[in-house]
C-alpha cells in the first residue's frame, strides 16, 4: 500500500511538473493553444470528456423553481456536446441532490471530487450550504465556479483562491435598488423583509448603504426564516408601521406568502423585490397554489425588481431566442422561466471561461485564465468582475417593473457598482450571442 | 483473599476482558481497512462510526431502557454547536478537549431533560422529546451573533499531526478519530448494559411496577438511562462537526433524529451491533441511490424524487423480511445454525428453531 501511495504521490508530483512546463511552454508561445492533441491534463479531463459536478436542492423547502437550474445547464452542455463539444471533449455534469442540507453537501462534494474525480465544481447552490464545503474544495485545489448565490463570501481570493460567484452580490443589488426608491419613490416611507441569513442582511446592508440606515426606523425592519412559513405577524407591524413602500429579499415562496398576506390585511404598499425572488412564472404558480386558485399573478401588479439577464419574455432578444429554442429541444418538460435561463446563462460562461483556458487546461491554469482573460458578459445586462482580485461575477443590474398580466418593462439604463465603490451608469451595448449559440 | 481475587476475575474476565479484545480486534481491523482503501471510502467510513455513536445510545435509551426520543438529532446540535464555539476564529484546541466538552455539555442538558422525560411516558415523551428537536435549531437562528444564524459556524478540520507525514489524507485520520471515539463508547456501553445499570435499563422497559418493587429506582434509572444516550449524541454531534466542516441549523432537522430512528429499527432494537448494522445502512443506501437523478435521462420531477423514493422501498422490504432489524436477523440464522448442526448452549432443543425470539438483547 505503501508503495502504491508513493506512486499516486509520483505522479502528481510528475502531472504537476508536466503541466508547469506546459504553462510556461503556453506562456512563451501565447496563442497556440488552439491546436494540437487534446490529452487528459487534469483530473477530470481526458482526450474527450470534461468532468464536472454540481450539489443542489434537487428536494425539500429550496427546491420549487432552483431543481430547474441544473437540468437546463446540463441542457446547454448536451447542446454544446452534440455540436462537437469543447476543442472536441463533451462535457459530463453530475448533480446530486442535497435537500439544502449542509451535513449532505460535505458529503456528496467529497463523492464529486473524490470518486467522480471532477475536473470543477459548478453552480453549487446554497449559502449555508455551500460554505460548509469551501474551505475543503480550496484545500484541494479544485476550481469552484459560480457559486449559485449571491452571499459576498464566495470573493474572498486570499482565503479562497479557487471560487467565483456569478450572480451580482445582494449588496450591489440592493444598493441599486435603493437608488431607484430614491429617484423614482423619493418621500414614501421605506420598510424591509428580509431572509435573516446573509442574503437579506446583506441586502440590507446596500439598502442602507444607500438610503442611510437612520431613514428607516427598527419597526421597518422585519425579518423571516425559512423554515417558519407564518409571517403574518412581521406583514402586520409592515402595515403598522405605515410603510408605502416594502423591499423584501425574500426566496419565491416568501415573496408569495407575503404578497398574499398584505392582500389579506388590505395592505397595498408598493413591493421592491430582489431578483432571485420575483420570477412571474414561479410566484404566479405558488400564489395560485397558495391562495387555491383565489388570486394569481394579478397580485403581482406595480412589482418594482431587477435583472441582470435578459427578459424571459422578451424573444426578440437573440439570446432569449437561443436559449428558448434549446429549452424546446432538451429540456421542454420544465416551464420556460428565470431558472431555466439562470442554468443556461451560467452553463454559457462555463464554457467561455473552459474555450478561455485553451486545449489542455490543468486545474490552476484555468483558474488563471479566468482570471486574466477579459470574459464578454454573454447574456449577461452587466459585464463579468473576474480579475486576479475580484472574484465576483456580474457587476451590475438594470430595473424593472411587472404589470397585473404579467408584463415585464424595464425602466432605466444598466447600473453597475462594487460592495463599497459609488454606483455608475454602465454604457456599455448588449452583445449578440456567436452564430452557433457557442462561445 | 481468595473471594476477591475470583470476584475480581469475575469482573474483569469475562465481560470486560472480552470487550477489551473485541475493542482490540476491531481497532486493528479498521485502521488496516482504513489504509486499504481510498479517501472517501474513509470518509464514509467515517459517518459510519458517527451514527453508529448516537445510534448505540439512542438504542440504550430505546431499545433497552423503553424510552422513545425524538429529539436525539437536537442533542447532537448541542455537542456540535459545543464544538464549534471551542473551535471559532480558529481556536485551536486538541481533538480529546473538543469531544469531552461536547460530551460534557449535552450530558449536563441531558439531565435537566432527563428529569422532564422521566416523567412522562409514550407520546408524550415522543412530544416532548419532538419541541427539543423543533426548538434546538431555532436557536441558533435567533442568537445569530453566537451560533451564525442559518448559516452556522464552521469548523476546522482537525489536521493530521506530523509524524503521520505530509501526505497523509485528512479523511483517514479523521476516521481513525471516528473510530476510536466509536470503540470506546461502544466498550463503556457494553459494561455498563452487562452490569448492574443494564439489568435495571431492561427491568424497568419491560415493567416498571415490577422493577420498584425488586428495588429498583426507576425515575433514576430512566434519567441515567437519558443522560448517558445524550451524552454518545453530544459526542456524535461534535465528530459530525469535524466531518462536515460546518454547524448549521439545516443539518439538524427532526429529519436527523428519524434517521436515528430508523437506524436502531432497521439494525436491531437493543443491541450495539444493530446501531452499526443500522448506520452502515443510514450512510451507504443513500449513496447508492443519489447519483441516479442525474445518471438516467427520467422527467426530473421523476428523478429528483427517485433516490428518496427507493431509499423508502429499501426500508420497507428491510422490515418486512427482518422484523427485528439486522441483528435480529443475523440471530435467527445463527439459532438456526445451532438448531440444525447441534450445539445449543442455551438449553435449546437440538432441531428447534424459536421463530418467535423476542427483540435480542446486548
Amino acid at each position: 500500500m505503501k508503495s502504491v501511495m508513493g506512486g499516486n504521490a509520483l505522479r502528481i508530483r510528475a502531472i504537476a511538473i508536466v503541466c508547469l512546463a506546459g504553462l510556461l511552454a503556453a506562456c512563451g508561445t501565447s496563442g497556440d493553444s488552439s491546436s494540437g492533441t487534446n490529452t487528459a491534463s487534469a483530473p477530470g479531463i481526458t482526450a474527450t470528456t470534461i468532468t464536472i459536478g454540481s450539489t443542489q436542492p434537487l428536494t425539500g423547502r429550496a427546491a420549487p423553481g432552483y431543481s430547474e437550474i441544473s437540468p437546463s445547464s446540463n441542457a446547454y452542455f448536451n447542446y454544446v456536446n452534440d455540436h462537437g463539444g469543447i476543442n472536441g471533449r463533451k462535457i459530463t455534469y453530475y448533480y446530486y441532490d442535497d435537500g439544502y442540507n449542509p451535513t449532505n453537501t460535505a458529503s456528496l462534494t467529497r463523492k464529486l471530487i473524490l470518486e467522480d474525480k471532477v475536473f470543477a465544481m459548478f453552480s453549487a447552490l446554497g449559502t449555508p450550504t455551500h460554505l460548509a464545503v469551501v474551505d475543503y474544495i480550496n484545500s484541494q485545489k479544485v476550481p469552484d465556479l459560480f457559486v449559485s448565490s449571491g452571499c459576498n463570501c464566495w470573493n474572498d481570493v486570499s482565503n479562497h483562491p479557487y471560487t467565483f460567484g456569478w450572480q451580482p452580490d445582494y449588496t450591489i443589488e440592493g444598493k441599486i435598488l435603493g437608488q431607484y426608491i430614491q429617484k423614482s419613490l423619493g418621500g414614501k416611507k421605506v420598510g424591509y423583509f428580509y431572509q435573516n441569513d446573509e442574503f437579506g442582511t446583506d441586502g440590507v446592508k446596500g439598502l442602507d448603504a444607500q438610503l442611510g440606515a437612520s431613514s428607516v426606523p427598527d419597526a421597518s425592519r422585519q425579518n423571516y426564516v425559512p423554515t417558519n412559513t407564518n409571517i403574518g405577524p412581521q406583514i402586520a407591524a409592515l402595515k403598522a408601521s405605515g410603510a408605502e413602500v416594502v423591499v423584501s429579499f425574500s426566496i419565491p415562496a416568501f415573496t408569495a406568502l407575503a404578497l398574499l398576506g398584505a392582500a389579506k390585511l388590505g395592505y397595498h404598499p408598493i413591493w421592491v423585490v430582489s431578483n432571485v425572488g420575483s420570477d412571474v412564472t414561479t410566484l404566479t404558480g405558488l400564489l395560485k397554489n397558495f391562495s387555491k386558485g383565489a388570486v394569481g399573478g394579478a397580485l403581482l401588479g406595480g412589482m418594482v425588481t431587477d435583472a441582470y439577464l435578459p427578459l424571459t419574455g422578451d424573444s426578440a432578444n437573440p439570446w432569449i431566442s437561443l436559449f428558448k429554442g434549446i429549452h424546446d429541444k432538451y429540456v421542454s418538460n420544465l416551464p420556460w422561466d428565470g431558472n431555466v435561463l439562470y442554468g443556461m446563462a451560467q452553463a454559457y460562461t462555463f464554457v467561455q471561461a473552459m474555450k478561455a483556458a485553451g486545449r489542455n487546461p490543468t486545474r490552476a491554469s484555468f483558474v488563471k485564465a479566468l482570471e486574466t482573460t477579459k470574459l464578454s458578459g454573454g447574456p449577461g445586462l452587466a459585464p463579468l468582475g473576474f480579475s486576479s482580485s475580484n472574484h465576483l461575477g456580474f457587476l451590475g443590474v438594470q430595473i424593472y417593473t411587472i404589470a397585473a398580466d404579467g408584463t415585464q418593462t424595464t425602466t432605466g439604463p444598466v447600473y453597475t457598482s462594487s460592495d463599497s465603490g459609488p454606483i455608475s451608469q454602465y454604457s456599455g451595448s448588449a452583445s449578440t450571442p456567436p452564430a452557433n449559440g457557442i462561445p | 483473599m481468595v473471594a476477591v481475587q475470583s470476584r475480581l476475575d469475575r469482573l474483569v474476565r469475562p465481560t470486560f476482558g472480552r470487550h477489551l479484545l473485541f475493542a482490540l480486534a476491531a481497532a486493528v481491523v479498521l485502521l488496516l481497512l482504513s489504509s486499504q482503501i481510498g479517501a472517501y471510502d474513509d470518509y464514509n467510513l467515517t459517518a459510519v462510526a458517527i451514527f453508529a455513536v448516537a445510534a448505540a445510545g439512542l438504542n440504550l435509551l430505546t431499545g433497552l431502557n423503553g424510552q422513545l426520543s425524538l429529539g436525539h438529532g437536537a442533542l447532537m446540535a448541542i455537542g456540535a454547536y459545543t464544538a464549534s464555539l471551542l473551535l471559532k476564529d480558529h481556536h485551536q484546541f486538541p481533538v480529546i478537549v473538543v469531544l469531552l466538552a461536547a460530551v460534557l455539555s449535552t450530558g449536563v442538558i441531558g439531565i435537566g431533560f432527563g428529569y422532564a422525560a422521566a416523567r412522562l411516558r409514550g407520546p408524550y415523551l415522543a412530544g416532548a422529546t419532538l419541541t427539543l428537536a423543533v426548538a434546538i435549531p431555532q436557536v441558533a437562528t435567533r442568537y445569530k451573533s453566537i451560533f451564525g444564524g442559518e448559516s452556522g459556524l464552521t469548523v476546522a478540520p482537525s489536521s493530521p499531526p506530523d509524524w503521520l507525514g505530509a501526505d497523509f489524507p485528512p479523511e483517514r485520520w479523521l476516521a481513525w478519530i471516528a473510530f476510536a471515539a466509536a470503540i470506546v463508547t461502544m466498550v463503556l456501553l457494553a459494561n455498563l448494559l452487562r452490569g448492574a445499570p443494564g439489568r435495571a435499563f431492561k427491568a424497568v422497559r419491560d415493567n416498571e411496577a415490577a422493577a420498584a418493587l425488586a428495588g429498583i429506582n426507576v425515575a433514576r434509572t430512566q434519567v441515567l438511562a437519558f443522560v448517558v444516550s445524550a451524552a454518545c449524541a453530544g459526542l456524535a454531534g461534535a465528530l459530525l462537526a469535524y466531518w462536515t466542516g460546518v454547524t448549521a441549523p439545516a443539518g439538524f432537522t427532526l429529519a436527523l433524529s428519524l434517521q436515528l430512528i430508523t437506524a436502531i429499527v432497521i439494525g436491531g432494537l437493543g443491541s450495539l451491533a444493530g446501531a452499526v448494522w443500522g448506520s452502515l445502512v443510514l450512510v451507504f443506501v443513500p449513496l447508492l441511490t443519489s447519483g441516479m437523478a442525474s445518471r438516467l435521462s427520467l422527467p426530473s420531477s421523476v428523478a429528483d424524487n427517485l433516490p428518496l423514493a427507493i431509499y423508502g422501498c429499501i426500508l420497507v422490504i428491510a422490515m418486512l423480511v427482518a422484523p427485528h432489524g439486522i441483528q435480529g436477523a443475523l440471530r435467527r440464522i445463527l439459532a438456526y445454525g445451532r438448531a440444525r448442526w447441534g450445539n445449543t448452549p442455551g438449553g435449546g432443543q437440538k432441531g428447534v428453531v424459536d421463530w418467535d425470539d423476542p427483540a435480542p438483547d446486548t
